[in-house]
């Protein structure tokens, strides 16, 4: 997932697969973004919040353009989001 | 501020008395975290943006690893959260919102004010960003374009302002006096 590559949010929710923590806000789920850049690699929110041990993984910040996603606003304007790669998919 | 009510301050006394007790942590890490986050305030993010403005080094710092950068004005980061910077541009301002809850870059603005952990904040920055900014005084020009950071992992987020004109030949100290704490997350911007 390197810089502009586009991606989709995940449509993934705890009522489909069961108990989990999935921290992608709600209006980003099934979405595409372009990734900006990588942050680093954290801790997965997916054990923290279960108390398991954690592997380190990937964390991107990606774009958004905000008018696609609320069908309204500025031409140009944008979300910058920080998302774990395994809550990505590839369009 | 308002008070926590007698409920929750009993339920904060139990769990925190239960993590003292399987080892957790102890007395002295709280007391010591409550006085870092007590020591903290915009100030500190404002004396950052100021040395930015007149130091072209420390910008690069402060971009590259804001967490170092926070470091080299004496605040301590350790078990803080990575700090990111964001840089305006004349053509690109950021404004920061925390949707899943109230994300805050607390070891240098303090402690957020009520209106950032605020549903309708959290909601209407991310939908119709531009109203919310105006309702401010931020109107932003047509040609500049707008960058919504939403805070939802491990990085905590600040703006870093363009200088604004006006302010020529202004040393460190009279910078950061107008670098505001609403300046330091987007909603509003520095004013001469």
């Amino acid at each position: 997932m390197s810089p502009g590559t586009q991606v989709r949010v995940k449509a993934d929710f705890p009522e489909t697969r069961g108990p989990c923590h999935i921290r992608t806000p709600h209006y980003l789920r099934g979405r595409l973004g372009v990734v900006e850049r990588h942050l680093g690699d954290f801790p997965n929110p997916e054990d923290l919040a279960f108390a398991r041990p954690a592997a380190r993984v990937p964390l991107f910040h990606v774009r958004f353009d905000q008018p696609s996603l609320w069908q309204e606003g500025a031409a140009g304007d944008a979300l910058l989001v920080e998302i774990f790669a395994h809550w990505l998919e590839p369009v | 501020m308002h008070a926590a009510s007698p409920e929750s301050q009993a339920l904060l006394a139990r769990l925190t008395a239960a993590l003292i007790a399987k080892g957790v942590t102890t007395d002295a890490e709280i007391a010591a975290q409550i006085a870092s986050t007590n020591r903290a305030s915009p100030e500190i993010g404002a004396r950052m943006v100021a040395r930015a403005w007149t130091d072209p080094d420390y910008r690069a710092l402060m971009l590259r690893d804001g967490s170092a950068a926070a470091e080299a004005m004496g605040v301590s980061m350790a078990g803080m959260p990575p700090l990111g910077v964001l840089a305006d541009t004349p053509g690109l301002h950021h404004v920061v919102v925390c949707t899943l809850c109230s994300c805050y870059p607390r070891a240098v603005l303090g402690y957020p004010p009520g209106w950032f952990k605020s549903s309708s904040y959290r909601a209407r920055m991310v939908r119709d960003p531009r109203a919310v900014l105006a309702e401010w005084g931020t109107v932003l020009p047509a040609e500049v374009a707008l960058r919504v950071v939403d805070s939802t992992a491990d990085y905590r987020w600040m703006v870093l302002p363009e200088r604004p004109a006006g302010t020529e030949g202004w040393d460190a100290a009279q910078l950061a006096a107008i670098v505001t704490r609403d300046a330091l997350v987007g909603v509003s911007l520095p004013q001469p």
